[in-house]
């Protein structure tokens, strides 16, 4: 059972409301962070190690110490609620089941940062989740935690909730800006950062729902006590929305000590895969990141078992390996088919790319087109080259990275499974009666 | 676009909302304002922004009309043509496809009798799939209004489509 600091009280009846919440310890780290300096309170955040949760992985006390603090100019935090990478729902059920504590975090980082007005960006499909955290926010008003001189700090602060309305790419944290602006969520062009140009041109620190609310358990354990859990660099826990072919799909707190294959095939998590099938493939870390096969998925290209950590999933770079991302756990099992579920990923991008730069906005819908006339039996051999050229030069050259994550899993699927696209070439009848792929690449070795 | 909504759709009621809602930025900053308004303004006009509607948008909100229109435009829970009383969002993206939503959409296309993007004669259902909307693990699912429906079955969706019915019929 690994160590739980943002789930342990998911499960207390009624940790939802005000008061439950507050019963069990709910508020302390506000009452902390208050106590101390906001200079301090980014300190302990330093020294927790935590790094960004939504999927780049960046240290979150870096990143907030780079926020710009000119006299005069008000400072933003925007809490990044926009969880719209494919396999990833571990933020919503953050909001939905403790939705103090994401307000609690967010009070302890406005603090820190010095934002008087702070916002949650929300997808818009999350409309429910609107209603909890208004009634969160309204009930932490009415007790004093938001408003004017909270605690009698002289620190004023209020929290809105900002509908989005269907768009992948406001979870860029520019477009986000754009978005909460008023705006199409068109990235902008980076320098100058957010942290000195931001929501309407202020300094604006942009983190992910998870980020701030493990800015709880670092201020009651202290960021040195934080940084014990986990292995090296990957400190703390890690939520993890595991889904596709596996007995139990959830999200899972893992305190990043354990292996991927524990966390496939333990019962605490996953539980195996699905209908007694062997496992094929995994996308480890939301749908951007590279897919892997079984073999490479539980042992690095070394040999060493794979851990569920943010340095084990990348070791190998994308030869071998691949990110733990924002832990969207999206696992294959032997019947699924790599260029169908490669189609879907792709045919996503293209629906969700804002148009801005030219190699994504066409490349996007090429891939689509090409690995559509794979998936329904009309590919030709040399689409395979044609793909890999096209991920290529999409690939670093747009202004946000969703050219990229647009690019990645069509590339990985093509290094790790480029016979099963041949395939499809040389035998569509098969392909398309069969409707799914080649079993052969289910390890008949992997076993708990 | 020949068809409207153009009878004003912002109660009194709502034009406090809207005021409400243009507080939450700071002086100068109401264009933020936009998406909100935009999403309360579809919910009251059958579920679709017509010119009209989005022109009165634009002078509550002191902005010009196209500024409305590019950001309808641009994201996709906005519906520019009517939709019908119902709208079935079904996911269809990696995920959920693992979990048979392709069977699932067919299944709903033969049920209702119309394709993707189409409206059943009666104004009742429209069918439309979508990109992932965050339910991963409790696929195949689909949105209706404000709620998520998962752990699809064919037989969950036959008794949600007598459910809407039945609900048209009281």
């Amino acid at each position: 059972m690994g160590r739980k600091l943002l789930l342990e009280k998911a499960d207390i009846p009624g940790i939802r409301s005000y008061n439950v919440y507050r019963q069990h310890g709910g508020y302390a780290a506000v009452e902390k962070a208050l106590r101390m300096t906001p200079e301090e309170v980014v300190e302990e955040v330093k020294k927790s190690g935590l790094r960004g949760r939504g999927g780049a992985g960046f240290p979150t006390g870096m990143k907030w110490s780079f926020l710009a603090k000119p006299a005069g100019v008000p400072r933003y935090l925007v809490c990044n609620a926009d969880e719209s990478e494919p396999g990833t729902f571990k933020d919503r059920y953050l909001m939905e089941f403790l939705p103090h504590l994401l307000i609690e975090g967010l009070i302890a980082a406005s603090w820190a940062l010095g934002s008087h007005r702070t916002y949650i960006y929300i997808r818009g499909e999350y409309a429910w989740i609107v209603d909890i955290l208004d009634q969160a926010i309204a009930e932490a008003n009415a007790h004093g935690w938001l408003g004017k001189n909270i605690l009698g700090s002289g620190f004023d602060c209020q929290i809105y909730v900002q509908r989005g309305a269907g768009a992948y790419i406001c979870g860029e944290e520019t477009a986000l800006i754009e978005s909460l602006e008023g705006k199409r969520g068109n990235p902008r062009i980076k320098p100058p950062f957010p942290a000195v140009k931001g929501l309407w041109d202020c300094p604006t620190v942009v983190n992910n729902v998870e980020t701030l609310a493990a800015v709880v358990p670092i201020l009651q354990l202290g960021g040195e006590e934080y940084a014990k859990t986990g292995i090296g660099k990957s400190t703390g826990t890690k939520l993890i929305s595991a889904c596709g072919n596996i007995n139990r799909p959830g999200v899972y707190e893992i305190d990043m000590t354990i292996s991927v294959e524990e966390f496939i095939y333990s019962d605490e998590y996953c539980g195996g895969i699905a209908g007694g099938k062997r496992l094929k493939a995994c996308i480890p870390g939301g749908s951007s990141v590279p897919i892997l096969p079984a073999n490479l998925l539980l042992r690095t290209a070394k040999g060493e078992k794979r851990m569920m950590t943010y340095e084990s999933l990348s070791d190998g770079g994308f030869q071998t390996g691949s990110m733990m991302g924002s832990g969207g756990f999206i696992v294959l099992d032997e019947d699924q088919c790599v260029v169908r579920h490669t189609l879907t990923l792709a045919r996503f991008y293209r629906h969700e790319s804002c148009g801005q730069c030219s190699p994504c906005r066409e490349g996007t819908g090429w891939m689509e087109k090409i690995l559509h006339r794979m998936e329904h039996g009309k590919g030709r051999m040399e689409d395979i080259d044609l793909l890999w050229d096209i991920q290529r030069r999409i690939e670093g050259n747009t202004i946000c990275p969703l050219g990229d994550a647009a690019a990645w899993p069509v590339a990985a699927a093509i290094r790790h499974f480029r016979d099963e696209f041949a395939w499809h070439v040389t035998a569509p009848e098969e392909c398309l009666r069969r409707n799914y792929g080649l079993a052969q690449y289910a390890d008949e070795l992997v076993s708990a | 676009m020949k068809e409207t909504n153009s009878m004003s759709k912002f109660t009194e009621e709502m034009k406090v909302e809207v005021t409400r809602i243009m507080d939450r930025y700071p002086e100068g900053k109401q264009k933020s304002a936009l998406i909100p308004v935009l999403l309360m303004a579809q919910d009251a006009s059958e579920g679709w922004l017509s010119p009209e509607v989005m022109d009165e948008t634009a002078a509550l909100l002191g902005l010009e009309p196209i500024e409305v229109y590019e950001v309808a435009t641009f994201y996709s829970m906005f519906n520019l043509q009517p939709v019908g009383r119902h709208v079935f969002e079904v996911c269809q993206t990696g995920p959920c496809m693992l979990n048979g939503s392709d069977a699932l959409i067919a299944h709903i296309q033969h049920r209702l009798g119309i394709g993707v993007g189409e409206t059943t004669p009666d104004g009742l259902f429209t069918l439309k799939t979508v990109e992932c909307l965050g339910a991963c693990g409790y696929a195949p699912m689909m949105q209706l209004g404000k709620h998520y429906r998962e752990h699809l079955t064919p037989e969950k969706v036959d008794a949600l489509i007598e459910a809407c019915r039945n609900m048209t019929m009281a």
